[in-house]
């Protein structure tokens, strides 16, 4: 916040459109998921530059990581902000937890009297938001016409010299190798948050073998499954979202088993302890289930997948993926009873 | 959506022609451009383009359009079904 203008609604905080060091590091450790629960700005009316009763009315979310994208984008402009009260969520998902929506909007309207604030009576919500407003109910209920701003917030500003028309490209989603890319950390610290366990598990079953149990090999053998797992992991996190393109097959559970076979053999080539089929087949299996079940859930990152589409894909690749980690420990564990073990 | 295609055949988008006015509303907000007016009326382009995020049924003043709206998001579904099947809602990691 900057100043304060005094408006015939009271007194509107006003905000900067450059953002400090702070807003990066911020934006930069809900990247990484943390504290992302928590990152919000108070919902209500603020100033961008000196707006008066003619400026144009943007609508947005109180997620900050979207209000900071956003005042950074208009830079220059004289512009007023409507922050919703989506519970520090970004539109897309407020609008479709219905915190971005019809009533949510109409009750700020009328509660902070945006009539008295602007002579005109025209709002700009992100597209993104149709998913939980109904511009002809806004209508109705308040007299305010919402017009349809473009998906990405870069483009409010061509948009608004245009004269509020979104160009065909303004209103189509893109999921660019940068977003795709800023979205894998909070998949990959998702998947560690419950990895611990399995971790731990994967160390105790490495330890039995002829010997029947012994530290030693838990450690060491175990080491060597947990590589794999973090391996996997990164594989089906990181490695499919950036090929998502170029992988085979349109189900997420096919093309993070490919990418989950192919740092499988990565790994299986730096593999510096004996190796036999068993083995190989563990390594293989277990890389292409755990890569193909992460990459599955990287559908709740994109924007182009169904839910009939993922529930369908789910059904039908999970027994697989069940069956192929089983297969996995089963023939890691047996593999201690082969040759010296990898020991 | 230029370079991705999700699974065929399964999206559950309905239009009722009759019913539409060609107001452009479903055109405006889909992100995927499922929908194009042309002559007054609404067309399905590209079914299997839609995501199911329900923009266009909820923005239709006129009833024209039905689809079982959601996210298409692995953890919600999980989610979901651990419920016992109840349609899925965002999960909080969506």
């Amino acid at each position: 916040m900057t100043s304060v203008l005094d408006t015939p609604i009271g007194p509107v905080p006003r905000v900067a459109t450059s953002l400090t060091w702070r807003d990066h590091l911020g934006a930069w450790r809900v990247r990484w998921g943390m504290g992302r629960d928590d990152y919000k700005v108070d919902p209500g009316v603020y100033a961008l530059g000196e707006p008066n009763a003619d400026s144009p009315v943007l609508v947005t979310a109180n997620y900050k990581l979207t209000f900071d994208v956003v005042r950074r984008d208009l830079d220059g402009r004289d512009v007023w902000l409507l922050v919703l009260d989506t519970r520090g969520i970004n539109v897309w998902c407020a609008a479709g937890k219905r915190t971005f929506s019809t009533d949510e909007l109409v009750r700020w309207i009328e509660g902070i009297g945006l009539s008295r604030l602007v002579a005109h009576q025209r709002l700009v919500l992100p597209q993104f938001g149709a998913t939980g407003v109904a511009a002809h109910t806004v209508r109705k209920r308040t007299g305010f016409r919402v017009v349809w701003g473009p998906v990405r917030s870069a483009d409010i500003p061509a948009f608004l010299d245009a004269g509020m028309e979104a160009t065909p490209g303004m209103r189509e989603v893109t999921f660019t190798a940068y977003d795709r890319l800023v979205l894998a950390p909070v998949e990959i610290t998702g998947t560690a948050a419950y990895g611990w366990w399995t971790v731990l598990a994967l160390f105790a079953i490495s330890g039995f073998g002829p010997w029947v149990f012994s530290l030693d090999a838990a450690w060491h053998r175990g080491f060597a499954a947990f590589s794999v797992f973090v391996a996997a992991a990164l594989a089906g996190g990181l490695v499919a979202p950036l090929l998502l393109p170029w992988l085979p097959g349109r189900a997420f559970s096919i093309k993070g088993a490919t990418s989950g076979l192919l740092v499988g053999l990565l790994v299986l080539a730096l593999w510096d302890r004996p190796l036999d089929a068993v083995t190989i087949a563990a390594v293989l299996l277990g890389a292409a289930a755990l890569s193909s079940f992460v990459a599955m859930n990287f559908t709740g990152s994109t924007p182009y997948t169904s839910p009939s589409g993922v529930e369908k894909e789910m059904r039908r690749s999970m027994p697989w993926q069940s069956l192929a980690a089983a297969a996995s420990v089963a023939m890691w564990v047996g593999s201690a009873w082969i040759g010296k073990g990898g020991v | 959506m230029k370079g991705y295609r999700y699974l065929p055949g399964v999206a559950t988008l309905e239009l009722d022609v009759d019913k539409c006015t060609g107001c452009r509303q479903c055109e405006i907000v889909c992100p995927h451009r499922v929908f194009a007016v042309e002559d007054g009326r609404a067309r399905i382009l590209d079914l299997d383009a839609c995501m199911e995020c329900g923009a266009c049924a909820l923005n239709c003043a006129w009833g024209a359009i039905g689809v079982n709206a959601g996210v298409g998001c692995a953890s919600a579904i999980i989610g979901s079904w651990l419920r016992g099947g109840a349609a899925p809602k965002s999960g909080d990691r969506c």
